[in-house]
């Protein structure tokens, strides 16, 4: 592999990180396995794109994609998956039927085409990277990654709402005996993570481009990382992303056609040994 | 155990006479059908046989072992792709194609089977999805075979099954035939032990049954029902690309099987039949399927999670009360 192609499959990773990353925190804290995260993905993409479009302005095209995938997690959270808590299936099967809902509607605005996010001015062309030329914008996505990671590991660590959701991952009804609102720390973990994913496809569709079926491809991406890397972990992610990133860019290099397989071998290899995946405990 | 199986021994070997009766009026009623119905509606009627039978394929998994698969959308339409691929390139005679495309969707069932019976609840959910998706992905990109996002046309359709009755009155016999061994299998003693491990997997862990190896075969054999209803599609349909296999078709299947009621394997039927008669309806006003898909997904997990028949008697009992 070339140093060209480690670089391709860092940043895949990186974006993959941002997406994967609020949807195992949603999943680990709240136990709601999200389907919709993908579509969430594709929409703010979709928003990112018309804001971007419209205010001329990458940052305010990410503000909007966050702040309005933020909006309809709520009311995802609130609205919808409120009336069946506590019974997981009930949970997936229904942020299912509302991811076919938001593509549909993302259709239905937005049309078959697709889209390509513009890049600002300062972030087009390429630089040198120990010898290769490699386009700017990939190695944005990488740092914004980078970025992304450092947040959420100084939020859980450092700060109170990260204690208590870490306390919430292990044991939600203990933090809730001792006096805390949990349900507020659900539904902030869940505006966190909708809007990380609404980031996702700001960043993502400027390089992977925004088409109909991003959505369960992204989403096929986030389910792999979070079965390998385990539930509710940062480091999960972060390690099932680089693996899954790498792993893609391998396969898309060996096996254009299969690349898919590629990441279905160590999943298959991890599930053998670690049903519950690298990170993962058992609750 | 064998207190507790053989006072049923002697109802388990085959239908009581009732049940026959009434099995026997409904496949009667059901073959009068294309005598009064148009083509078109024969044509709706067919599709509800073989997606009842998909959708009874997830019910062996989810009403009676307990774990519901997102997964059998992809072996239903490997199934297809097979049957198509075969008629279409290697030019071999219906028998033989149907044969190989549930032969091939075993084969992914007994594979995705031994990737999930390590997991359980929301992560086996989770597994079966990854997987389909796994399936969606190579049928999309491996164009060589599949044709890709264009899919591949094959007529597959033996000429005595042409004409749109003659072809209903088909599926027609394979879908009792198929509903009686689902049945069957359902109320064997392998059976009851899917039901018992559905019920606490660490209890007939305890009792020495081996609970991996009943969930594979299970498994296995719900994907090869899944096959069947697969490769009498692509004889239905004469047609197939990566939209057969897609989450969409695994969801309509689970939703089906949902509507129809879990557990009660023939309600599937009933669920095929309302989403059917739900998308045709829906599909002469608009074009936004799937968005009243979705919706309607939503309201059932909120308001009618028990399915269409349970809502039913929970209503009537509560009026006759």
């Amino acid at each position: 592999m070339s140093l060209f192609q480690l670089l391709n499959g860092l940043t895949f990773a990186a974006l993959l990180f941002v997406v994967a990353s609020g949807f195992t925190l949603i999943f680990g804290l709240l136990r709601i396995v999200n389907l919709a995260h993908g579509a969430l993905y594709l929409f703010g993409g979709h928003i990112g794109y018309s804001a971007a479009i419209w205010t001329g302005s990458f940052v305010l095209g990410g503000v909007g994609a966050m702040a309005s995938i933020a909006a309809v997690g709520f009311v995802l959270d609130q609205g919808l998956l409120r009336f069946v808590r506590g019974n997981e299936l009930r949970q997936v099967l229904l942020s299912l039927g509302a991811a076919f809902f938001l593509n549909d509607l993302a259709l239905v605005i937005w049309g078959g085409d697709s889209f390509t996010v513009p890049i600002p001015q300062m972030l087009r062309g390429g630089m040198k990277v120990f010898g290769t030329f490699y386009p700017t914008y990939r190695l944005f996505v990488l740092a914004t990654g980078i970025a992304v990671f450092a947040a959420l590991w100084l939020l859980l660590n450092y700060t109170r709402l990260g204690a208590l959701i870490r306390a919430g991952v292990d044991d939600a009804e203990m933090v809730e005996a001792s006096g805390v609102n949990i349900q507020r720390i659900f539904l902030i973990t869940f505006l966190i993570g909708s809007a990380l994913a609404g980031l996702g496809g700001l960043i993502g569709g400027a390089f992977l481009s925004l088409y109909p079926s991003a959505d369960a491809e992204i989403l096929v991406f986030s389910l792999a990382v979070v079965i390998i890397g385990g539930r509710g972990s940062l480091i999960g992610v972060g390690a099932g992303s680089l693996l899954v990133g790498l792993l893609n860019t391998l396969g898309q290099v060996m096996f254009p056609e299969l690349a898919y397989f590629v990441i279905f071998g160590p999943m298959a290899v991890l599930l053998a040994f670690r049903p519950l995946g690298l990170f993962g405990r058992a609750t | 155990m064998t207190t507790l199986l053989s006072p049923n021994r002697s109802q388990l070997a085959g239908m009581s006479g009732r049940a026959t009766i009434i099995a026997g009026l409904i496949v009667a009623v059901a073959a009068c059908m294309p005598l009064l119905l148009s083509n078109y509606q024969v044509g709706l009627a067919t599709e509800v046989l073989i997606f009842g039978i998909l959708a009874m394929s997830l019910d062996i998994l989810a009403g009676f072992a307990g774990r519901t698969s997102l997964g059998h959308g992809a072996i239903f339409g490997v199934s297809t792709y097979v049957v198509v691929y075969c008629a279409a390139q290697t030019g071999l005679p219906p028998a033989a194609a149907f044969t190989f495309g549930v032969l091939a969707a075993t084969t992914v069932a007994s594979v995705f089977a031994l990737l999930a019976v390590r997991t359980s609840g929301v992560y086996f959910l989770l597994l079966t999805l990854a997987l389909g998706m796994i399936v969606w992905g190579i049928c999309l990109r491996w164009t060589e075979v599949t044709g890709g996002e264009n899919g591949m046309r094959g007529d597959v359709r033996p000429a005595m099954l042409l004409s749109h009755s003659a072809f209903y009155w088909a599926v027609l016999g394979c879908s009792a035939i198929v509903s009686f061994a689902m049945w069957r299998f359902v109320r064997s003693p392998f059976g009851l032990t899917l039901r018992g491990i559905r019920d606490s997997e660490s209890r007939m862990r305890s009792l020495g049954y081996n609970v991996p190896l009943h969930l594979f075969i299970g498994f296995t054999v719900s994907g090869f029902f899944a096959g069947v209803a697969g490769a009498l599609y692509a004889m239905f349909n004469s047609f197939v690309s990566p939209s057969t296999v897609a989450l969409a078709q695994s969801v309509e299947g689970v939703l089906m099987m949902i509507a129809g009621g879990v557990g009660t394997l023939f309600g599937a039927f009933v669920g095929a039949a309302a989403i059917i008669a739900l998308e045709n309806v829906v599909s002469a006003y608009t074009e936004r399927w799937q968005m009243v898909l979705g919706i309607t997904f939503v309201l059932i997990m909120i308001f009618a999670p028990e399915g269409i028949i349970g809502k039913l008697r929970t209503i009537l009992s509560r009026q006759l009360r």
